[in-house]
């Protein structure tokens, strides 16, 4: 088994360095390719290890080599195939394998065919590492492996200003966070003695409350950045500027997922706090409806995406904060697979609509994209939780979770979302594929996408259909570490009315965005009248966080900084430049020394002389007195 | 008594004459208050019981070396008065001063502790001459052999820097060669 | 009045300071020169001394090969100065400034 954890996790990184090698040429599509077969074995080996480990078979423990190794710190690289990161490793190498072909299609006019294989690649790489580790440290390279490749994917078109912008900012509030994380890592290490989960999580149990607090704070902290939650999650709308597998592939189904897993990793150590739990659960219901609510109004069709994301990863916190850790990595599995989906398809209309991303500008599309919309129709209804497709089967089970553990607020909340979840994508669906071609007027002629790539998509459509028979055997394999609570309402009349209730409600909005948006005629122009209401207004600026932002912390930060500035420049600079004078003109002056003149020479050899006997005799007296010197020093307290 | 005598009044006589020779404006002066100079610390020698020392100083620079200076000066047109460098004397005295100043005070204070030990002491009842053969040529036999290889070089060079045509050899000529280059230097004297 | 190793040593001081002071002073080399050999001269004297008033013939070895290499430095040295001379007609330390950096 141990040759294909190896597989698994070097051959990405193997398709990496291979692209890499013809970054600077042109387009070659065999590089495509072979990174697509390279990470589709990497997804062959993933589903060996997962059959082994459904058989019942032993978890995949390897150490590969010492990585450090200094006092009591051991750590090395240690990889871990438990049912945990068996399901991870699916997820990422299935999407990814998914998005790699769709790729080859998608940048097939891009000049940096190439680079973006590279890149993508290495992210998968990354992830795995993230996944796969045993220890916190391993996780921690992973974590920051992502966080690098993120940024270059986000600025993937670096000529951009906003994209290298949102790269940026992406890669900033995510340092943000994972300083959050390093201490919480820290804190493991300090109070455990080892990094090793299968160390460190077991001795939590004898730590004190306190410390096991603060611990969970600052690693989730760590999770907030990489899951954008409130009040980290401007980069991730922002992070829309990449390229649309990227979105697809890093920012909707694995690395945002990567806090959700952080959390349900630490298992043990949030069972032992439930109070944080609670706090996770309760922000994660926040963010499932502050996301939903500005997904409501928004007119970029990534970035009402992005924002469902940004939805689900709540749901998956309230899951996971819970206690409920199995359903919240059930959800995150079948949220990848449909939200890759609708994000692929999402590409292959901008693709048609010449990377024109506003849906009220489309419509009608379903006569000439029919494979996509059929294929964006059905991942939405998945989002929205319709029986029986995937989202029903795992947002469901959050939500009576949430009932089952009486916690009446968030269940509401969360119910609430879901109606809010489906209005919104089939607003999307109802705007880009139904209704009048408005497109027409901007002289633009759509065009399906390649074969190939609706192709590649289909495993993605067939999963987001059925993952929900998988819910059983998914709860069979992962009970052992995740705990076997099954949230069952004790009475079948009331799950019964809960269910009907849900999917009555969540099917009305539907129809309602229906009724509302497949008439579209229009496209809006800022002056209706609901477009000037406050409510629309606050929506559509994302309750102006990000200007709050720029307002009260980046200006007073740019303004600080200008203020150092000076100070840099009249203390560090100076001080800097002082040392260089002063070594520029002791050369300058003592060049005279250096005067060829052989008579100087002997001149400063005698100098050089006298000083060298003067030193003979400090040291030798320092030497002859040293013990009286040593009771002077003593005496004055050195 | 006859000790103390002797050492002040040869280091008088010897330091008068190195003074002489380091500031007198006449290389002749220089030159034969050098050889008297010499020829008064070998009496330094002959009073520390250092005698095959003192005979080798005489018979070295007042016979070799002072030789070699005065052929120098014949060489080198150097009756005429030496011109001095301009430049300030005080930091040139200064400095000297300064550092014999530091040695005596290195030498004064007993830094160097008296744990000093006689590695080759000298024979009871054998003469310096004798002693010194004896260490020389077994403890130092081979810096002795060094020594003696580095003035053969050295005259070597001394030789081939100062002589004429020393590329050309004799023995590598033939007849003719040899008549011409005579024929050339008989031309060169006559005219 | 006894005269002890101080006395030798601070004669060799002495002569040491007077041969420094001839360096740094004397411009023709061939006085230059004869610098040296007071330098050289009055270490002799502080070995030679050393020498007796330990008992130990070592330093007189080292006066020995101070003599030695003193001879063989001015064969070198004066040869130097006759072809220095035959080029640009004065030895003068103040013509040698080649070496200006």
């Amino acid at each position: 088994m141990e040759k294909y954890l190896y597989i698994a996790l070097f051959a990405p990184l193997v398709s990496s360095m291979f692209s890499a090698l013809f970054t600077n040429t042109p387009k070659k599509q065999f590089v495509g390719i072979i990174a697509s077969l390279l990470i589709f074995s990497a997804f062959v080996s993933s589903s060996i290890l997962l059959t082994h480990i459904l058989d019942g078979g032993d978890i995949v423990h390897v150490e590969m080599m010492t990585w450090m190794a200094t006092g009591n710190l051991y750590i090395p690289f240690g990889f871990v195939v438990d049912q945990i990161s068996v399901t991870m490793m699916m997820v990422v190498t299935l999407v990814s394998t998914i998005v790699h072909i769709y790729s080859i299609g998608y940048m097939d006019h891009d000049k940096g065919f190439n680079r973006f294989f590279a890149w993508l690649s290495a992210f998968v790489f990354s992830m795995m590492i993230l996944v796969m580790s045993d220890n916190f440290a391993g996780l921690f390279i992973g974590w920051e492996g992502v966080g690098l490749c993120s940024w270059g994917l986000i600025g993937f078109w670096f000529h951009k200003e906003v994209a290298t912008w949102a790269a940026n900012e992406a890669f900033i509030m995510n340092r943000i966070a994972d300083l959050g994380m390093l201490i919480g890592i820290f804190l493991v290490y300090w109070n455990t003695g080892s990094l090793q989960y299968d160390i460190a999580f077991p001795a939590m149990a004898h730590l004190d409350s306190a410390t096991l607090t603060w611990m969970g704070i600052f690693l989730f902290i760590g999770a907030m950045g990489k899951s954008a939650q409130f009040p980290l999650h401007t980069w991730l709308a922002d992070a829309m500027e990449g390229p649309t597998p990227v979105s697809a592939l890093i920012h909707a189904a694995t690395m945002v997922t990567a806090g959700v897993y952080l959390v349900i990793r630490s298992n043990e150590l949030y069972d032992l706090i439930p109070h944080v739990g609670l706090f996770i659960a309760s922000l994660g219901a926040f963010v499932a409806l502050f996301a939903a609510s500005m997904a409501l109004v928004n007119r970029d069709m990534k970035r009402i995406i992005a924002y469902s994301t940004l939805s689900q990863l709540g749901y998956m916190f309230a899951a996971a904060g819970l206690g409920a850790y199995w359903v919240a990595l059930f959800h995150l599995m079948a949220h990848a697979f449909f939200k890759a989906l609708l994000f692929l398809g999402a590409g292959n209309v901008m693709h048609a609509m010449h990377d024109e991303l506003d849906p009220f500008k489309m419509g009608g599309l379903k006569k000439v994209m029919k494979g996509t919309w059929i294929m964006m129709t059905i991942a939405s209804l998945a989002l929205a939780g319709i029986f029986p497709f995937a989202g029903f089967f795992s947002k469901d089970t959050i939500l009576e979770a949430a009932f089952a553990e009486h916690h009446m607020v968030i269940y509401g909340v969360l119910l609430f979302t879901a109606g809010l979840t489906a209005f919104y994508s089939f607003r999307l669906v109802a705007l880009i594929f139904h209704g009048e071609e408005r497109y027409k007027i901007f002289g633009i002629h759509p065009h399906e996408a390649y074969k190939f790539m609706l192709i590649a998509m289909s495993p993605l459509l067939f999963l987001a259909m059925i993952a929900g028979i998988f819910q059983t055997p998914f709860f069979e394999m992962v009970e052992e570490i995740l705990g076997a609570t099954e949230y069952h309402i004790h009475s079948h009349a009331t799950l019964l009315i809960m269910l009907v209730g849900t999917q009555m409600f969540v099917g009305l909005a539907i129809l309602y965005a229906y009724k509302k948006y497949a008439s579209w005629s229009s496209v809006p122009d800022g002056s209706s009248v609901i477009e000037n209401s406050f409510i629309y207004k606050l929506l559509y600026n994302q309750y102006y966080i990000p200007y709050g932002y720029e307002e009260y912390i980046v200006k007073p930060y740019n303004e600080l900084s200008a203020a150092l500035w000076e100070v840099d420049k009249k203390v560090v600079d100076a001080s800097v430049d002082g040392i260089a004078s002063i070594f520029y003109s002791a050369g300058e002056n003592t060049r005279d020394m250096q005067s060829g003149n052989l008579s100087t020479m002997l001149k400063w050899m005698v100098v050089g002389t006298v000083v060298l006997l003067s030193l003979a005799v400090v040291f030798g007296l320092a030497a002859r007195y040293s013990g009286e010197i040593m009771s002077i020093l003593s005496g004055l307290g050195v | 008594m006859f000790e103390a005598v002797a050492f002040y009044l040869f280091a008088f006589l010897t330091i008068a004459m190195f003074f002489i020779t380091v500031t007198t404006s006449q290389a002749l002066y220089a030159l034969s208050a050098l050889a008297a100079g010499m020829i008064f610390i070998s009496a330094f020698f002959f009073i520390l019981g250092a005698d095959f020392l003192g005979a080798v100083q005489i018979i070295v620079y007042t016979g070799a070396v002072m030789a070699l200076y005065a052929f120098g000066m014949m060489f080198f047109d150097t009756t005429r008065e030496v011109k001095e460098k301009k430049g300030n004397k005080f930091i040139i005295v200064g400095l000297a001063t300064l550092c014999a100043v530091i040695i005596v005070a290195i030498f004064a204070a007993p830094i160097v502790s008296d744990n000093m030990l006689s590695l080759y002491p000298a024979l009871e009842g054998a003469g310096n001459t004798q002693s010194v053969g004896l260490v020389l040529f077994t403890k130092y036999l081979i810096p002795f052999e060094v020594a003696a290889i580095m003035l053969l070089v050295a005259m070597v060079a001394g030789i081939v820097l100062a002589g004429k045509k020393m590329d050309l050899s004799l023995t590598l000529l033939n007849a003719e060669e040899i008549e011409k280059m005579d024929e050339e230097i008989n031309k060169k004297v006559l005219s | 009045m006894e005269i002890g190793l101080n006395h030798y040593l601070i004669l060799s001081t002495i002569l040491f300071a007077i041969g420094l002071v001839g360096v740094m002073r004397r411009k023709n080399l061939l006085l230059l020169f004869f610098a040296t050999e007071i330098l050289l001269n009055s270490v002799n004297i502080a070995f030679a001394a050393i020498s007796h008033y330990y008992g130990d013939l070592t330093g007189q070895m080292f006066a020995f090969f101070v003599i030695a290499i003193a001879a063989s430095e001015i064969a070198v040295g004066l040869g130097l100065l006759i072809v220095w001379y035959k080029r640009h007609g004065n030895i003068d330390l103040e013509s040698m400034t080649s070496m200006r950096g």
